[in-house]
């Protein structure tokens, strides 16, 4: 076929307030090829922290991803506690992962939830959101917020959490498991979602270590990288919880990653509140000497990946910040090449973007190197209905 | 292999390669090597020792651009930091997108942010910033006035 269609996507996508671009390049139904543009949204954090101190740049850094606001302050105050180096109090470290894992309830849920809406099954949809909304309760009775916790300095942590809020959380958090149930046998069973998504989008073993994916998009791969278990940090080598590890790659697999995923944290945050141990929550770091330091922990998505250096000052000399989504993204290269049109708005799903700005669609000859504009497009639209009604 | 056989073995092999070792705690290693060894340093790492590439991060200093080169081996719990240190006039280097994937995106955003050239990079274009930034003004290097915007805002951005 001699006719390739560009297909534009974004700069902004009315669905998820995120501005991305993604141009499709299309041979009739199949995709042959990807670009993907970022930085409309680019806003210089990494230049911002390096005028903030040490304490400040922990919130403008939580000002990242409105969604897994936690991950970025957890692998920045661990950076810094790593050029010292110190350990946090343990009571911290618990306090650290019960909000950590709080987050991952609520983004897996957001994610399914909107998963299921680019299926066209508003059903998970509701059902995803309106459970998420138990989790964000939790939240708000431990740090005072529904998101954007404020609970991590480096050193420890800014708040403790009162022992008589906890029975009510347990109740809350076990309130949420028959749901959770439902949500897996209504993923795990429906023909419609394995028709969709079952071998769709396949991100291989070979690509995703070549990609270095990150998260649940490599573990659905057979991938066993969990940072939470090969480089264990607050308090998950004290509880018991399996790294879900799938092997097909596709669509399906991210899924049922993601969901199974929800059950190990609820095990892990229920297990934190109860074994709460009790002590200081904060080490009262006044000054950071000079040196580099790392943090890595396991977000939502995957690793986020902070590295700070000090020149003995007041303020980071350098903050180098790296989002899970920063090795995803370029994985769609691998997956949506070959898959046709309908199939890539589901692949690129993972990270929510949509189709729109159909007017702005360009027809390109190759033999002929002709780009159509949108007069053209009218002209070829009307000889088109003249010649059915020709037929006619 | 074990954490003291694997940085051994790192040490021996590429002898002439490395300038320092930094033993910094159990958990993380900085190497400095020679820039122009840090492809065959990082496919070795890569695909032998089955790293997993984190990401690297370029400093302006103020003696050199620097860049390290972070990989974590999982199997031993280890992040090694490679170092390299580029002359601050014409920072280049050889570029580790055609070895693996994942080092794509990293070098256009060092490159447009620092202003640093990936020789044999498959696809050197911008990532971050706009279109109409101008050319030769790299936002992470030390002598970027940031609060200048007079000035950019002439230049058209």
């Amino acid at each position: 076929m001699s006719k390739r269609t560009i297909v534009p996507i974004g700069p902004y996508h009315p669905l998820q307030e995120e501005p991305e671009f993604f141009t499709l390049t299309v041979e009739g139904e199949r995709v042959v090829d990807i670009d993907v543009r970022v930085g409309y949204n680019h806003r210089g954090i990494e230049k911002l922290s390096e005028m903030k101190t040490f304490d400040q740049s922990t919130f403008v850094i939580e000002r990242i991803c409105g969604i897994c606001s936690t991950s970025h302050p957890f692998a920045y105050t661990r950076a810094v506690e790593d050029i010292i180096p110190v350990e946090v109090p343990e009571r911290a470290k618990y306090i650290r992962t019960i909000i950590a894992e709080g987050e991952r309830i609520h983004s897996h849920l957001l994610w399914l939830g909107l998963a299921g809406h680019f299926l066209g099954y508003n059903t998970v949809y509701m059902w995803a959101w309106k459970l998420r909304e138990e989790i964000l309760d939790v939240m708000e009775i431990l740090s005072g917020n529904r998101n954007n916790y404020a609970m991590f300095k480096p050193g420890g942590v800014r708040r403790d959490i009162k022992s008589e809020d906890i029975p009510g959380c347990i109740k809350k958090i076990d309130s949420i498991v028959p749901t959770l149930n439902m949500l897996k046998k209504a993923v795990i069973d429906d023909p419609v979602l394995h028709a969709r998504t079952k071998g769709i989008g396949v991100l291989t073993k070979e690509e995703a270590l070549n990609y270095s994916a990150l998260g649940p998009t490599s573990r659905a791969s057979g991938v066993a990288r969990d940072v939470r278990k090969d480089s264990s940090y607050g308090a998950y080598d004290a509880v018991e919880w399996d790294m879900i590890v799938t092997q097909n790659g596709d669509v399906f697999d991210k899924v049922i990653v993601r969901v199974l995923e929800m059950f190990e944290a609820v095990k892990i945050m229920k297990h934190c509140l109860l074994n709460l141990p009790k002590g200081e929550i904060d080490l009262n770091l006044k000054s950071i000497p000079p040196g580099e330091g790392i943090g890595h922990i396991e977000a939502p998505r995957g690793e986020t990946f902070h590295y700070v250096r000090s020149d003995g000052t007041n303020r980071p000399a350098r903050h180098k910040v790296r989002a899970p989504t920063f090795m995803n993204l370029p994985t769609y290269k691998a997956t949506v090449v070959g898959e046709t049109i309908s199939d890539a708005t589901i692949i690129l799903a993972a990270i929510d973007p949509c189709y729109c700005c159909t007017e702005r669609m360009a027809v390109r000859n190759i033999k002929g190197k002709k780009l159509y504009t949108g007069e053209d497009l009218v002209k070829l639209s009307q000889e088109k209905t003249e010649k059915l009604r020709g037929k006619r | 292999m074990t954490r003291s056989e694997i940085l051994k073995d790192i040490k021996e092999r590429f002898k002439s390669d490395i300038l320092e070792v930094f033993d910094k705690s159990p958990k993380r290693v900085y190497i400095e090597i020679k820039p122009e060894s840090i492809r065959i340093v990082s496919e070795y790492i890569f695909r032998e020792l089955c790293a997993r590439f984190n990401i690297a991060s370029g400093v302006d200093t103020r003696s050199a651009i620097e860049i390290l080169y972070h990989f974590t081996i999982e199997d031993i719990n280890l992040l090694i930091s490679f170092k390299v240190k580029l002359d601050k006039v014409k920072p280049e280097i050889d570029s580790l997108a055609p070895l693996f994937e994942a080092a794509n995106w990293i070098e256009r955003e060092m490159y447009e942010l620092l202003g640093i050239n990936f020789k044999g990079h498959p696809d050197l274009r911008r990532l971050l910033l706009p279109d109409q930034w101008p050319e030769g003004v790299y936002p992470l290097r030390c002598d970027y006035k940031e609060w200048d915007k007079k000035a950019i805002r002439d230049r058209g951005v």
